[in-house]
């Protein structure tokens, strides 16, 4: 049958666009929340819908065109039986062991009893999203209201948000105990998964997040997952996020944060797992002269692709941030990073400063960096650098002329490369976590 | 007795460039310490990292023996281990790899490599710092990362500090006393001096005869265009400073 000729016009969907608008039309009258939020996610999805999956004419997913990734939608995990809470027991190895309160998600739903919920300090209440959309928690009236985006793949999350964690500090209190999401899918089948989560810390309090996800290889399953972070004013916020996916996920992941006056925010992105990773960080530095600290390492092999997006806005007067990014890439890995520095007119003595750099390993890596600044007021310092670089040869020679082996001296330099990133983490044991697991990538090399 | 180090009619070039070491012969039995002089640009520096295993150079004939295997075939890493130092001329920085990390792991790669046990940190740290102390180096520029914003002296107390700890059999120093003043040349001087022994011995590359008098040769030979083209004992050394090298230079065309 010929298709309508119609005024709209409108791209072709894509069988995977096809899938999602099938997904959101069975599932909305069982996703959680109240007539509110149902209205919500039905404008999200409109707003999806009219975008479709971004390809390479949407500026900000140009080195990744999600049409051509994302063949497929995959179907809604279900909840989590018996036994996949059992097999996600050893999940978030990488920090276990340091203490920290942990919270289980285990193929987007948040499980209680996998989670540690006990002796919760005074001013810290953890609840699951879920539950919190169901029972009209007043909290969630603050999702969407973070940072303003029209992103197609946030959008999509906020349409179909089935589970997450929501926490919530009270003003004027030092969470000493990091609290740890552990997000693991654990289907063999292939599956589709959009958590949301929210973390609202109020003035003058703190708090360590940590962030882990990781599931099987071999498994095309697809995680869409998003944070809305609202650090209050003078509040300090220290995020960590691991990105530890199955060789063959798509992990999707948007992080909105507010920051108030003289708050301070850390963010690093550490990321070695996943086919498709994309890590869109959206920071909204609302206040005066907050202070920001947004890094990432990238540890990138075979065919990965990883993509990061950061967007840093500063509104208001005498704010710091620092941006400081590291690939390292093997095999055929691609790493894409897209910076931006917003600096608005309001925004004088602004200092901002954003770096990446990507250090190839083989001939066939590729990295690409697009820096920007937007700059409206004019009392400002604000710079941006971005370098690509293979090993030091002359370096290696020296390290092995005192008896080093090649692969040794290799991975010093790379730790080295990566190591100005890790050090800046606040907490000793993500850090040496992290330095950790950068080993095991460097002797899991070919 | 086989001699320690024996060099036999080597030709190097640089890869996809020029002739460099050109006919090379040097003999070195253990517990010798002897001299290169020679104009710049002979390529004594070259001649360091080729016997070092640099990448970038090609071998194009003769042969390397050193403690009785064929030099020219191992890795850098196993020459080291094999007990072959090579002291920079001009030490780099690794931004990001601290001194002590870099120390530990060059000491039991090496240790691991020929079978030995390896050294705990806490007894590496001990020696490190006994080590230190004699070579005037602090504990917080162990700390720091290797050489980043040393001055150039320090670097050379660091390259001799790496030497000590490592216990090799072959200490190459290229131009140990350049950029040095007269009491880093003393320090560094002794330490060298401290490492010689029967089974020991150097090969000390340097335009001056002020470190002779400090590190005395066995023997100095003056090398030119790519080879050593005179031999003598130490007071060789002091006749170069009085003559230049016109003379061999001529000797070598
Ligand atoms: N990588 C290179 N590419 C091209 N030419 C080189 C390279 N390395 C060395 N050379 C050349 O080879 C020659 C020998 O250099 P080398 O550094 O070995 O001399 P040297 O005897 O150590 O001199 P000096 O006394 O100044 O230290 C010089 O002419 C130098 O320019
Ligand atoms: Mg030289």
């Amino acid at each position: 049958m010929a298709a309508p000729i119609s005024a709209q016009i409108r791209p072709m969907k894509t069988s995977a666009e096809l899938a999602l608008a099938e997904t959101f039309a069975a599932a909305r009258a069982i996703l959680p929340g109240g007539p509110d939020v149902a209205a919500q996610r039905a404008a999200a999805f409109g707003t999806f819908a009219d975008a479709g999956l971004p390809h390479r004419r949407v500026e900000a997913w140009r080195y990744t065109d999600l049409r051509a990734l994302m063949r497929e939608a995959r179907p809604l995990a279900a909840p989590p039986d018996a036994d996949a809470k059992a097999r996600a027991a050893a999940a978030g190895a990488m920090l276990a062991g340091l203490g920290f309160r942990r919270l289980v998600l285990v193929n987007g739903a948040f499980v209680p009893e996998l989670s540690d919920l006990a002796d919760l300090e005074a001013g810290l209440s953890i609840r699951s999203m879920a539950e919190a959309l169901a029972t009209g928690d007043a909290l969630t009236a603050r999702l969407g209201q973070t940072v303003a985006s029209s992103d197609a793949v946030l959008a999509l999350n906020t349409a179909l948000m089935g589970d997450g964690v929501v926490l919530h500090v009270a003003a004027g209190t030092a969470i000493e105990r990091p609290v740890e999401l552990v997000f693991v899918t654990t289907e063999a089948a292939p599956v589709s998964m959009f958590t949301r989560s929210l973390a609202v810390v109020e003035e003058g309090a703190s708090l360590t997040l940590i962030e882990s996800h990781e599931g099987p290889s071999g498994v095309a399953y697809q995680v869409n997952t998003a944070l809305e972070l609202v650090v209050g004013a003078g509040a300090k916020v220290e995020r960590v996020k691991i990105t530890a996916e199955g060789a063959d996920a798509v992990h999707l992941a948007t992080v909105l944060a507010r920051v108030d006056a003289t708050a301070t925010f850390a963010n690093t992105f550490f990321t070695t797992g996943g086919l498709v990773v994309r890590n869109q960080l959206l920071a909204h530095l609302a206040g005066e002269a907050i202070q920001a600290r947004m890094n990432g390492v990238s540890l990138l092999s075979g065919k990965q692709h990883a993509d990061t997006l950061l967007s840093v806005d500063h509104a208001a007067p005498a704010g710091e941030s620092r941006e400081s990014f590291r690939a390292v890439l093997d095999g055929a890995a691609q790493d894409i990073f897209q910076g931006k520095i917003a600096v608005r007119q309001a925004a004088q003595k602004t200092d901002a400063r954003m770096l990446s750099r990507a250090l190839l390993l083989t001939e066939t890596a590729e990295a690409c960096a697009k820096p920007e600044l937007e700059i409206f007021a004019d009392d400002v310092q604000c710079g941006h650098g971005c370098t690509t670089g293979t090993l030091d040869q002359q370096l290696k020679f020296y390290l092995m002329s005192r008896g080093i082996p090649a692969k040794e001296a290799e991975a010093l330099l790379i730790q080295a490369f990566v190591g100005e990133v890790i050090d800046a983490i606040g907490n000793e044991g993500v850090r040496t976590a992290l330095a950790d697991a950068t080993q095991a990538w460097l002797l899991g090399r070919e | 007795m086989a001699p320690l180090l024996e060099i036999k009619d080597l030709h190097a070039e640089i890869s996809g460039g020029r002739k460099i070491i050109d006919g090379m012969n040097l003999s070195i039995n253990p517990g010798e310490v002897h001299a290169i002089m020679g104009p710049n640009g002979a390529g004594k520096s070259t001649l360091s990292y080729v016997l070092s295993g640099k990448p970038g150079y090609e071998i194009t004939g003769g042969e390397v023996i050193f403690r009785g295997v064929n030099l020219l075939e191992l890795s850098p890493d196993e020459r080291a281990a094999q007990g072959l130092f090579l002291c920079f001329q001009y030490p780099l920085e690794i931004p990001g790899v601290s001194n002590m990390a870099f120390l530990h792991t060059a000491v039991n790669s090496q240790r691991r490599k020929r079978g030995e046990t390896e050294l705990t940190s806490p007894e590496l740290v001990r020696k490190v710092r006994e080590l230190g102390q004699t070579l005037g180096i602090n504990a917080e520029m162990l700390k720091r990362p290797v050489n980043v914003g040393f001055s150039g002296g320090e670097k050379k107390r660091n390259e001799t500090l790496q030497m000590m700890l490592l216990e090799p059999y072959l200490c190459v120093l290229d131009e140990a006393d350049s950029g040095l003043d007269i009491d880093a040349l003393k320090v560094v001087s002794n330490g060298v001096n401290a490492l010689r022994s029967p089974e020991r011995s150097m090969l000390v590359i340097t335009h001056y005869q002020r470190l002779l008098d400090y590190i005395v040769p066995d023997v100095v030979h003056v090398f030119a265009a790519g080879r050593i083209v005179h031999t003598g004992g130490k007071e060789l050394a002091l006749e170069l400073e009085a003559t230049g090298y016109a003379q061999y230079q001529n000797e070598a065309a």
